[in-house]
């Protein structure tokens, strides 16, 4: 326990579904793990365990039940479980990132502009960060002449790499990321893998979930067994 | 990185508001309202027709008197003032200098017998500046900022498009170098297309301007692009309080599931 940059102890998660005759579903319970400066821990289990209920959790988009989630955040141990929106959205700009392979598109503004927005956000100059965000961009194989379209006409595959060129923007001393190289091409797939192994050389700590093997065993220094016990699944099916 | 936190960390709200009640009839208007908004932050405050969300509004902003409850407000020289024991005097100044409002219908905030420039002109005026290179040059940069031709700094308001009238009115709002905000569903009566428009202008100049923003609206996705946090009301009451897509991702509240669910995606 030397370099931990999060912690997360006896974290629960539950979905009260009031519209639905109020069933409650227990998606989250007694999850406990610590991940270190530049080591990835891989959520494993079958679609329907949690994993990234679990990411959303961490991230805060989703509300916790019980337990704790602690980060480091500019030097101190943060409680995320029930801190205020304004502590959370600075953990968010600072600490903790998170790379999901959906782009929520933003109408009218530019690839660039999406791509710099996480390191505006912390106050780099516009010069620095166009450099980052057409250096990324040029990695990620998305030709220079869409960068100053809206990614909205995007495909699917260029919607992806330009989130993730966004999540990789800044350096975030903790990283979730939800299946970012889900459905890319070898040599894109072979780029976010870099990335990924960069930002851990850089001491990150990662958090992920792939479903594609070679991935995993690029990234992984440790799983994380989601495999939902017997109590949980059978309520899971009742509640269904 | 760190002195950055520290500095947010370190100051305080710029609006407190308690126990704010004001109320029509049972369940008509808003009560026991409170929360604390800090500089630079967008509160969206979110329900269905109806809820008390403009009500809310317009006690927030000094237009109405509550029945009970307090609004102090920290202001630019770090004063705190008690919104209702203030003067009617003081509260104007407040309105036309420290703080802006952009109305839904942009024909209520803008003066539509006098040229665009003279609208945006207006609140300088008040402040005290009366040289009219100063004013003009205001105009002008103002326009050029809300993506109107400056060329139509002496056009009638009335000549303009909805969507330009509404990107005047704020332009007018934002010489002053407000501090807070109020904007009561400033897309509300704009075409799609213009909306988005709109909302990409705001998004950009509520980070430039660090402004702190309190935002009606009953549309969702307009909130989600420019609230930090959101209030769900229902019936004069918050029924739940949360980061924006925290609430809209994950909504606890019975009230909030359904507001959220009876959204039709596009």
């Amino acid at each position: 326990m030397t370099n931990a940059l999060i912690e997360v102890r006896d974290l629960s998660k539950t979905f009260t579904l009031h519209q639905q005759n109020g069933v409650v579903l227990n998606v989250l319970r007694g999850v406990e793990f610590s991940v270190q400066s530049g080591e990835c821990l891989v959520l494993h289990g079958a679609s329907g365990a949690g994993k990234s209920t679990l990411l959303r959790t961490l991230y805060g988009n989703y509300l916790a039940a019980g337990g704790s989630i602690r980060v480091r955040h500019a030097g101190e141990w943060l409680e995320l479980v029930g801190a205020e929106p304004r502590d959370i959205l600075q953990v968010r700009q600072q600490t903790l990132g998170y790379v999901s392979q959906f782009l929520r598109v933003i109408p009218r503004v530019a690839c660039l502009d999406v791509v710099m927005e996480p390191a505006l956000a912390r106050g780099w100059s516009k010069a620095n960060a166009q450099s980052r965000a057409e250096h990324l961009l040029t990695r990620l194989n998305i030709p220079q002449r869409l960068w100053q379209l809206a990614p909205g006409t995007f495909s699917g595959g260029e919607q992806q790499r330009v989130n993730i060129a966004r999540g990789f923007m800044v350096a975030w001393p903790v990283m979730l990321l939800d299946e970012p190289t889900a459905s890319l091409d070898d040599n894109n797939r072979q780029v976010v893998l870099e990335l990924m192994n960069e930002a851990k050389a850089e001491g990150a700590a990662l958090i992920g979930i792939f479903h594609d093997r070679a991935a995993r065993e690029a990234v992984a220094d440790r799983h994380f067994d989601m495999t939902p016990t017997s109590v949980a699944a059978e309520e899971y099916a009742h509640a269904r | 990185m760190s002195q950055v936190l520290l500095k947010q960390k370190a100051d305080a709200p710029l609006l407190q508001v308690r126990d704010l009640s004001l109320l029509y009839g049972p369940e008509k208007g808003c009560q026991d309202v409170s929360f604390d908004l800090y500089p630079g932050e967008v509160l969206g405050i979110v329900g269905e027709s109806g809820s008390g969300k403009s009500t809310l509004l317009s006690l927030l902003s000094g237009r109405l008197p509550p029945q009970a409850g307090s609004i102090g407000y920290r202001s630019k020289d770090g004063e705190w003032l008690d919104l209702y024991s203030a003067s009617e005097a003081e509260r104007r100044t407040l309105l036309r200098t420290e703080w802006g409002f952009v109305e839904q219908n942009p024909r209520d905030g803008l003066r539509m017998g006098v040229s665009a420039g003279a609208n945006i002109g207006e609140r300088l005026m008040a402040q005290g500046v009366r040289n009219y290179e100063q004013l003009r040059g205001a105009g002008l940069d103002w326009l050029s900022q809300v993506e109107i031709d400056p060329q139509r700094i002496d056009d009638l308001p009335r000549t303009f498009s909805g969507g330009m009238q509404q990107r005047l009115q704020i332009a007018r709002n934002l010489v002053s170098s407000p501090r807070l905000v109020f904007m009561d569903e400033p897309t509300g009566g704009l075409d799609v297309s213009v909306q988005a428009r709109l909302l990409d202008l705001l998004r950009g100049l509520v980070r430039e301007l660090d402004l702190a923003v309190v935002i009606v609206t009953h549309d969702l996705a307009v909130a989600r692009l420019l609230a930090d946090r959101l209030m769900v009301m229902r019936r004069s009451r918050v029924v739940e309080t949360g980061l924006t897509d925290q609430i809209l991702d994950d909504p606890q509240h019975p009230y909030s599931q359904l507001l959220v669910s009876s959204v039709l995606q596009p």
